[in-house]
């Protein structure tokens, strides 16, 4: 496969503790989980960049080679393929970043500092600019022109929040016992189930958000 | 003929709703006002009676109730019908690039293009803060079938350089055998036909 090419040549460069062939793999699983996810996810802004670095190097090292070169247009549709995964990955950031603009900066603003971001520094930007842009053009186009009792603009209760109890399909990747998985119905208590290796499973994405995140199941 | 409150606010949300997805129609400015003059004559009915309930007329709290439950739901049908123009404005960034075609641009208001612009700045902003040299995203919006596609020309452009150099002559109805990375914009701006 070409990746096994690549990882040869790249890999003295820089001290990476994983092959590009491991990054590209952990970017993809990044994007199928945040296609799936109905909220968003941890953002992997350091797999982008090492991702963005290895094609930046792989098309140099192209258009060194000899014109006409077979493995050329291999390499080329390798990087296009590349591309598509990390713009697809971003765009679907961005969208979610859009449609629960102010759900995402709320997290942001009242996490405790332990806890990781879900934005990287460019995201935040673009969410705070994004959610002024919006507030400003609804002010200034109706709110400001209705009767004074009406002018509040209360985003918490109108902002769309993601529906965490949406259904996802998941694929174990790593053995869980014991996972805590409430019933939508009063009949039940909360029940504990465990999760195989290797097993595939459609649930509710609230129980196992968790499992997610720390990469124990991943979402298909 | 009895009118009820509301139903010009309605009327707006009929008309995004009848429209089908990727359109857009015309700014309704005009029912937009009639329906902020329709708040603001509820208001004032509603301060009256307010002043007359305070001097001590009993009976007319119901009024009240009645009016700012027609006031709130004047108010969500103009938000919703904002929010979702703006919604569809945002796909189209997405879809046509910075540049709006014209009559497209004409159906929507001056504040909405204020917003469009502030948008694409924002978006563009991001994008160039990708990475070391930023990343479009509004390129390879389609996982990628084959390297070299072959597309016809629509319009006649004239000369077109390609990444290594070559120079193409774009004429109406030639085709020609390119990369598919460098065709995506042209094609969506309608200039080259993909031949399938």
């Amino acid at each position: 496969m070409a990746d096994e090419n690549e990882h040869e040549e790249y890999d003295s460069d820089e001290e990476v503790e994983m092959t590009a062939a491991d990054v590209l793999l952990k970017l993809e699983e990044a994007w199928l989980n945040e296609k799936f996810a109905p909220e968003l996810l941890e953002s992997k802004s350091d797999l982008v960049e090492c991702m963005l670095e290895q094609i930046q190097q792989m098309e140099e090292n192209l258009t060194r080679c000899k014109k006409g070169d077979f493995r050329i247009i291999i390499h080329r549709m390798e990087l296009d393929r590349i591309k598509y995964i990390i713009t697809s990955y971003l765009r679907i950031r961005l969208s979610k970043i859009e449609k629960f603009v102010h759900h995402n900066l709320e997290k942001e603003l009242n996490r405790e500092d332990s806890e990781s971001s879900k934005l990287s520094n460019e995201e935040f930007v673009y969410a705070k600019q994004y959610a002024d842009n919006l507030e400003s053009h609804l002010k200034s186009v109706a709110i400001k022109h209705m009767p004074p009792n009406l002018q509040n603009f209360d985003k918490d209760k109108t902002a769309p929040r993601p529906n965490l109890e949406s259904y996802i399909f998941l694929k174990v990747t790593e053995d869980q016992e014991g996972v805590m998985v409430e019933e939508e119905t009063d009949e039940h208590e909360n029940e504990i189930i465990n999760l195989e290796k290797g097993a595939q499973h459609i649930m509710r994405y609230k129980p196992i958000s968790k499992l997610v995140e720390n990469g124990s199941v991943s979402l298909i | 003929m009895a009118k009820m409150f509301g139903e010009k606010a309605l009327e707006l949300i009929r008309e995004l709703h009848r429209s089908s997805e990727g359109t857009l129609p015309p700014y309704n400015d005009d029912t937009l006002r009639q329906v902020l003059e329709e708040m603001r004559a509820l208001y004032e009915e509603n301060q009256k009676d307010v002043g007359a309930t305070v001097a001590g007329e009993q009976g007319l709290f119901a009024g009240v109730q009645f009016r700012h439950a027609s006031l709130e739901r004047n108010k969500r049908c103009l938000l919703a019908y904002l929010y979702n123009r703006i919604q569809r404005i945002r796909t189209m960034r997405w879809e046509f690039g910075i540049a709006l075609p014209k009559d497209i641009k004409e159906n929507l208001s001056e504040q909405e293009v204020l917003w469009f612009n502030k948008y694409s700045k924002g978006l563009g902003d991001y994008m160039k803060s990708i990475g070391d040299a930023g990343l479009d995203l509004t390129q390879d919006m389609q996982p990628p079938k084959s390297l070299y596609i072959e597309v016809r020309c629509l319009v006649d452009v004239g000369e077109f350089e390609t990444e290594d150099g070559t120079i193409i002559l774009l004429k109406k109805n030639s085709q020609h055998f390119l990369r598919r990375s460098q065709c995506e914009h042209l094609i969506r701006q309608g200039i080259l036909e993909h031949i399938v």
